[in-house]
């Protein structure tokens, strides 16, 4: 019983980056954009974030400053796909190269290539007082980090937010058919924009997320697939908030047996689990593509008449 | 009564071309005006312009006397002026209610959704109009998704309604359903403004009517009670005089060229859209498939040229199974295939003429020999087919892309005619066309009936189903509801058949 706590914990933990990048992401691909660049995006918010916080002093300064950092790339992203309509694959193939490239530089130069890393401020881990207590589900689920509660409490939110709110009927119209959304007086231009830097904001957090939650320093190409499996957690959990936080626990889930099956040494390669997700992915895009949610005018730039 | 709707000199340019030249146009309060022209006209243009989807390169607008600057249809719709435009503009995905609410200037961040239902409700009764609101948009028939625009514009209490082409999708009695809104509109003072190229029906709702040619007003304000017969207000929009009945001696019909058996076609999602279709068509003689579009003859035009499988059935061609042949084969059999979509399916956009028209036969002689292009002889087929068929482009080399609809279609029509086919299959084939071109075309397809092969020609016009065909079927839901004689088909009888009412259901009213 221990050990299964021990194990959906570890779950919960790994499955907080994709829940906060694929909250991002849900509004962006609802409003007809696919940002692959998502990636480069989480990455850059890995290292601004160890160094706002080295910087001062303060995880939640650093933070702040990985998700400033990171939606400014965003703001590039949103600049080339919607205001000068470029393809969004490659945009955001590009944004991908040049943040796997820029974060190598700007960490060799400003730590060094093989010093040990210096100690930076990190996530620590906060236990709810007396909900933590409880025995098994206090472990299972009150004793995180806050950006973990954070990701998951913001569920119910992002979800009422995209179903109930007007900027949500908005953002999922400009998706489908960006030009009725013109003739009803919607500017698509600025909520596309507006979604890509929502995006941004939450994959600069995610990024810092796991370079301060999980670890506490960075490593070169440390998110290693993550900015991916987020957009995959979108799909499969159907362009809903809700869909994306299941998503996530099953992708965490498979990643934390991986981590059980190289502790265990059973001989199962532990790239095995790690296939998981995009195995899932693909089997449900087989299944339930017929009633997708994906929005009709999902990666098509829009270009007004 | 005044002019609530004053447009002055309006001139629009497109790069180059000049879509509006000097346009002025003006509405009185509580009429119906109809905008009328021809396709490429510069309709649509011009109330693009009012309901600020584009900008005027010159020209003032002026509503309720007071200048009207639009910068977007935001400011249009803040002003009272509603539109309705030729391809809904709906979100299929969303409910009735949602594509209702999305850009309303009165919604709070939370949206209740409910009271706005019930204040759509009752305007949809009041209008007799019956729509659900929580129904998805992408379930709803064509006319109910019309009723649903025609109520998103008054949910934001329009006093002037611009309805662009709004009975292209029609069938007559729906027809006569959106005339009665209309009227009602008129009665609670409302404006109308009714953008057509369909002269019957301007002279049955409209009170005055502003003619456009070529993107110049060709005739004001005119009293449409003072004209005295189509003809004249056919000149007026074609600009010159053009014969309204293509000309047609009676078929006679020779050996059975296409013979379609008990045909039933399920689609992807499990739906049964063909039902035991069976027809034959014979040498010399053109039957028309006449329905509202979605009945079927998507499907059953696809099946019969190989696009789609069947899913039991026969189709003969010649007295040869070719149920499951490939596409290539049945072309090769003797099939010219004029596709509903030209732009999807007729042609490549990016590809010059002289290679649309080598595209379907290029594999053989005379295009080609064993995989060498003979361009010497395409392009000299390639000049015969393009006069022929008075394609106006400036060469053979010219991507398809940059012409007209119309001459893009006599494109498409002029390759298949060429082509030695027994059968020719035309869906749609004046589809976007104007007066002229549409004649044109109608008149081609009969000469290729008399010179003895058999047409199927599927529309969803009724002018042009009255007109040519010797025979029509009726499609509805996948079924072939009636098989008339041209002598006995009239506007009544097919728009009732098109809406799935036989004659037995008229005995026994429900």
């Amino acid at each position: 019983m221990n050990e299964l706590a021990n194990f959906l914990s570890t779950a919960i933990r790994l499955a907080t980056p994709t829940l906060l990048a694929g909250l991002g992401i849900v509004f962006s691909e609802r409003a007809g954009i696919v940002n692959i660049g998502t990636e480069g995006l989480m990455l850059i918010g890995a290292l601004s974030g160890v160094m706002g916080s080295l910087l001062t002093g303060n995880v939640w300064l650093g933070a702040l400053i990985a998700i400033i950092v990171t939606v400014a790339f965003a703001a590039v992203f949103a600049f080339f796909t919607v205001i000068i309509k470029a393809d969004q694959t490659v945009i955001g193939t590009g944004m991908n190269l040049l943040a796997s490239g820029l974060t190598i530089t700007v960490n060799r130069a400003v730590f060094g290539a093989n010093t040990s890393p210096p100690k930076i401020d990190t996530f620590r881990t906060t236990p709810i007082p007396l909900l933590s207590k409880i025995p098994y589900l206090g472990e299972i689920f009150f004793r995180h980090p806050v950006p973990i509660y954070l990701a998951f409490l913001l569920v119910p939110i992002a979800q009422f937010m995209m179903f109930r709110s007007n900027t949500g009927l908005k953002v999922r119209s400009v998706g489908e058919n960006p030009k009725a959304c013109d003739t009803v007086g919607i500017n698509v231009t600025r909520t596309r924009f507006l979604a890509i830097l929502y995006s941004g904001v939450m994959a600069g957090f995610a990024g810092a997320f796991v370079s301060m939650g999980q670890l506490s320093f960075f490593t070169e190409g440390m998110i290693a697939g993550g900015g991916f499996i987020a957009l995959a957690a979108v799909v499969f959990g159907n362009y809903t908030p809700l869909g994306v936080m299941i998503a996530s626990l099953v992708f965490g889930a498979s990643n934390a047996l991986m981590f059980r099956l190289q502790a265990l040494s059973t001989g199962i390669p532990s790239q095995f689990p790690l296939m998981i997700p995009y195995i899932i992915t693909i089997f449900s895009l087989c299944l339930v593509s017929r009633k997708s949610n994906k929005p009709a005018g999902s990666a098509i730039p829009y270009i007004k008449e | 009564m005044a002019s609530i709707l004053e447009m002055k000199h309006i001139t629009k340019r497109f790069g180059p071309v000049v879509a509006n030249k000097d346009v002025s146009f003006s509405v009185e309060e509580g009429e119906v005006h109809a905008l009328l022209g021809e396709n490429g006209a510069g309709k649509s243009t011009l109330m693009n312009i009012l309901f600020g989807l584009y900008e005027q390169t010159s020209g003032d607008i002026y509503y309720r006397g007071e200048p009207l600057n639009v910068r977007s249809p935001r400011d249009a719709i803040d002003r009272g002026i509603g539109m309705v435009h030729q391809h809904f503009m709906l979100i299929p995905a969303h409910s009735a209610i949602e594509n209702v609410v999305l850009g309303y200037g009165g919604n709070k961040e939370v949206l209740d959704l409910k009271a706005a239902a019930k204040r759509f409700s009752e305007m949809a009764d009041r209008y007799h109009m019956n729509i659900d609101p929580w129904e998805k948009v992408g379930k709803m028939s064509v006319g109910q998704q019309q009723r649903l625009e025609i109520l998103k514009a008054l949910y934001r209490d329009v006093d002037t309604l611009i309805l662009d082409e709004p009975t292209a999708v029609l069938t007559p009695q729906e027809v006569e359903g959106l005339f009665d809104v209309i009227r009602q509109l008129i009665a609670e003072g409302k404006t109308v403004i009714f953008i057509s190229h369909k002269l019957p029906e301007i002279m049955a709702i409209c009170d005055r009517c502003t003619v456009l040619r070529q993107g110049e007003v060709a005739a004001a304000g005119l009293e449409v009670k003072s004209i005295k017969n189509l003809n004249e207000l056919a000149h007026l929009m074609v600009g010159r005089e053009v014969e309204l009945v293509t000309a047609k001696t009676p078929s006679e019909p020779g050996e059975v060229i296409l013979d379609v058996e008990d045909l039933n076609y399920i689609n992807e999602k499990g739906i049964h859209v063909l039902k035991d279709v069976s027809f034959q068509v014979r040498a010399g003689e053109i039957v028309g498939v006449c329905g509202v579009d979605g009945n079927g003859q998507s499907e059953l035009v696809k099946c019969l040229t190989g696009l789609l499988a069947p899913a039991s059935g026969r189709v003969e061609l010649l007295g040869k199974d070719v149920t499951h042949e490939s596409a290539k084969n049945i072309l090769d059999a003797g099939v010219g295939h004029i596709p509903e979509d030209r732009h999807k399916m007729g042609m490549v956009g990016a590809m010059n003429l002289r290679e649309n028209i080598a595209m379907v036969d290029n594999y053989k002689e005379p295009y080609s020999t064993k995989g060498f292009m003979h361009w010497r002889w395409i392009d000299k087929h390639s000049r015969e087919l393009v006069q022929k068929f008075s394609v106006k482009t400036p060469s053979i080399m010219e991507k398809a892309i940059n012409l007209s609809g119309g001459n893009q279609q006599k494109m498409v029509v002029g390759r298949e005619l060429s082509r030695e086919t027994h059968l020719l299959i035309a869906v749609h084939p004046s589809r976007g066309l104007d007066i002229g071109a549409t004649k044109y075309i109608q008149s081609q397809i009969v000469e290729a009936r008399d010179r003895g092969a058999a047409v199927l020609m599927v529309s969803t016009e009724l002018d042009e189903i009255l007109e040519i065909p010797d025979r029509v079927l009726v499609i509805y839901g996948g079924r072939i509801l009636a098989c008339l004689e041209q002598a006995a088909c009239s506007r009544n009888r097919l728009g009732l058949l098109m809406a799935g009412i036989t004659e037995d259901d008229e005995e026994q009213p429900a």
